[in-house]
């Protein structure tokens, strides 16, 4: 695993109305490791994905993904370094008008001048990816959520991109599924040398998949590390997003001065 | 104070939201017109599906509303020509009367309620299940790949609607002189085109156009606009279609105004 940075993130601010969802954020990415992103509900995690993508610009800070800022791409500029990335989206996003080959196939027809006979050897080459070759013909409404998922998957590495994301991979599929999920985006990882992007608050997926691990708190990175050095972290905050314990210095439920008050008011 | 303030809201969001509309008609535009050129044109095939969809799909209500309005045109104008012995009137007045007016307007209608209707709830769906945010991330334009067929689909088939719905109104009022006022036939659909002139029908089909670009605006950009999971589709869809309507109706009265000041 080299150290070259694929993605960069500088001090990114971005405020929606008055609420400031991103606060100094800023982040490196190495090459070829699979890199997870973890943090409580609101803190940040799916408003920086989208930065990274390009499908947000911040306020101010600077993204740098593969090795170009963008903030200052064109659109066309933008949509070459696109074709180079996928995304695994947390519904999975599929279009409910066409076939899962239609589906997987969609970048490839539009963006490659490929025989259609090609084509569909490279669809069944990423079912097969995903353990779900002979699937090419039925609709997605007629697919089970982890189906949807994988095809989703299947569907983001079709151009064979250099980096993946994944939102929230593993969010409502069964442990057994979630495996799946997991050892996918490992397999991945290694067969195909892509650098991952994982997005999520699965603990189980964070600790066997992870080469580095960042955990956010309103819009700032807390802690950045290995799985061990994040699990061995003096931080109070982390060891109670990690152990999942709902008393800790992150705060779920108010004050009680605050709830007596307002009860009698 | 509080009702400037709602009326002065009201002005900036109106002046806002009709911006931004114009905004997505300009951009429908450029794919058009461009997009050949950089080699980026939309698949023929969804511009087919999506005029078999308006078009086709919505013959039988158009047929349907054209054929009754005609009747009740020619049974309401009886009503009064009557008393003059002048019921061979009624061929001309339904004929005229439908071809300007009530033939683009209520082809336009009952087009907004279904096709505008069902464009919203498509693009509003795909919207809040992040299919719009994937076809950006894959790098597709989603106007270029959604917008632009439902564009181009309702531009055609709504002048082909309104032409047939000339000629099914015509035939209602058919109906109702031969068989209620026992005119003679002949003489009904010979006196039925003997007063209209070629202007009385493209006028009513300029404005078919630009109902049909409203109507596929309207749906697009509220489409796209939605938030909120099922409730939002559920507002964005009678947002589109109640001002497809408003819309509709103020552009017809713009046009028949312009229509009838130029008539010299």
């Amino acid at each position: 695993m080299s150290k070259e940075i694929v993605i960069r993130a500088e001090n990114l601010v971005k405020r929606f109305g008055d609420r400031t969802v991103l606060n100094g954020m800023s982040l490196e990415i190495h090459k070829g490791e699979t890199f997870v992103i973890m943090g409580g509900s609101g803190c940040g995690k799916s408003t920086f994905l989208r930065h990274l993508i390009g499908a947000l610009k911040p306020d101010s800070g600077k993204v740098f993904l593969l090795g170009k800022d963008l903030c200052l791409l064109n659109e066309d500029e933008l949509d070459a370094v696109k074709k180079k990335i996928g995304m695994s989206f947390q519904s999975s996003a599929l279009f409910d008008s066409m076939t899962v080959g239609e589906n997987v196939s969609l970048p490839l027809r539009e963006h490659a001048k490929l025989d259609k006979s090609v084509i569909d050897i490279v669809v069944k080459m990423k079912l097969e990816l995903v353990g779900l070759r002979g699937f090419e013909d039925l609709m997605p409404s007629q697919l089970s959520g982890g189906m949807r998922k994988r095809i989703g998957l299947a569907r983001a590495i079709a151009m064979d991109p250099e980096i993946v994301f994944y939102d929230e991979p593993t969010a409502g599929l069964d442990p057994i599924v979630a495996g799946v999920i997991d050892k996918l985006i490992l397999d991945l990882s290694k067969k195909l040398a892509i650098t991952s992007v994982v997005v999520t608050h699965d603990m189980k997926s964070v600790f066997s998949i992870a080469d580095r691990i960042a955990m956010l708190y309103e819009g700032r990175v807390l802690e950045v590390g290995t799985p061990d050095q994040i699990r061995k972290s003096h931080n109070q905050m982390v060891q109670q997003f990690v152990s999942g314990s709902p008393d800790g210095p992150i705060k779920f439920f108010q004050q009680k001065d605050d709830y007596l008050e307002q009860l009698m008011k | 104070m509080n009702f400037i303030e709602t009326i002065g809201s009201l002005i900036i969001t109106t002046g806002r939201q009709t911006r931004n509309l114009l905004a997505l008609f300009f951009d429908t535009i450029y794919w058009i017109v461009a997009g050949p050129f950089k080699n980026k044109f939309v698949k023929s095939g969804s511009i087919f599906s999506q005029m078999v969809f308006a078009g086709a799909g919505s013959l039988i209500i158009a047929s349907f509303v054209a054929l009754f309005t005609g009747i009740v045109i020619a049974m309401q104008s009886a009503y009064q020509l009557s008393r003059f012995g002048a019921n061979i009137y009624i061929a001309p007045m339904v004929a005229v009367g439908l071809a300007r007016e009530l033939a683009p307007v209520l082809t336009a209608l009952v087009v907004a309620g279904r096709v505008g209707a069902a464009i919203t709830a498509e693009l509003g769906t795909m919207k809040v299940t992040e299919q719009i945010e994937a076809l950006e991330t894959m790098a597709l334009n989603p106007i270029r790949f959604l917008v632009v067929p439902r564009f181009l689909a309702l531009l055609i088939m709504l002048p082909c609607l309104t032409i047939l719905a000339d000629l099914i109104g015509i035939f209602g009022g058919f109906l109702v002189g031969v068989f209620m006022l026992h005119l003679d036939p002949y003489r009904y659909v010979t006196f039925s085109f003997k007063f209209m002139l070629w202007k009385d029908v493209w006028t009513g089909l300029v404005k078919s156009v630009v109902f049909g670009i409203t109507i596929a605006m309207v749906g697009c950009y509220t489409g796209l606009k939605t938030k909120g999971g099922a409730e939002g589709v559920g507002k964005s869809t009678t947002l589109s279609v109640v001002t497809s309507f408003i819309l509709i109706i103020l552009f017809d009265c713009l046009l028949t105004g312009l229509f009838y000041f130029t008539q010299k």
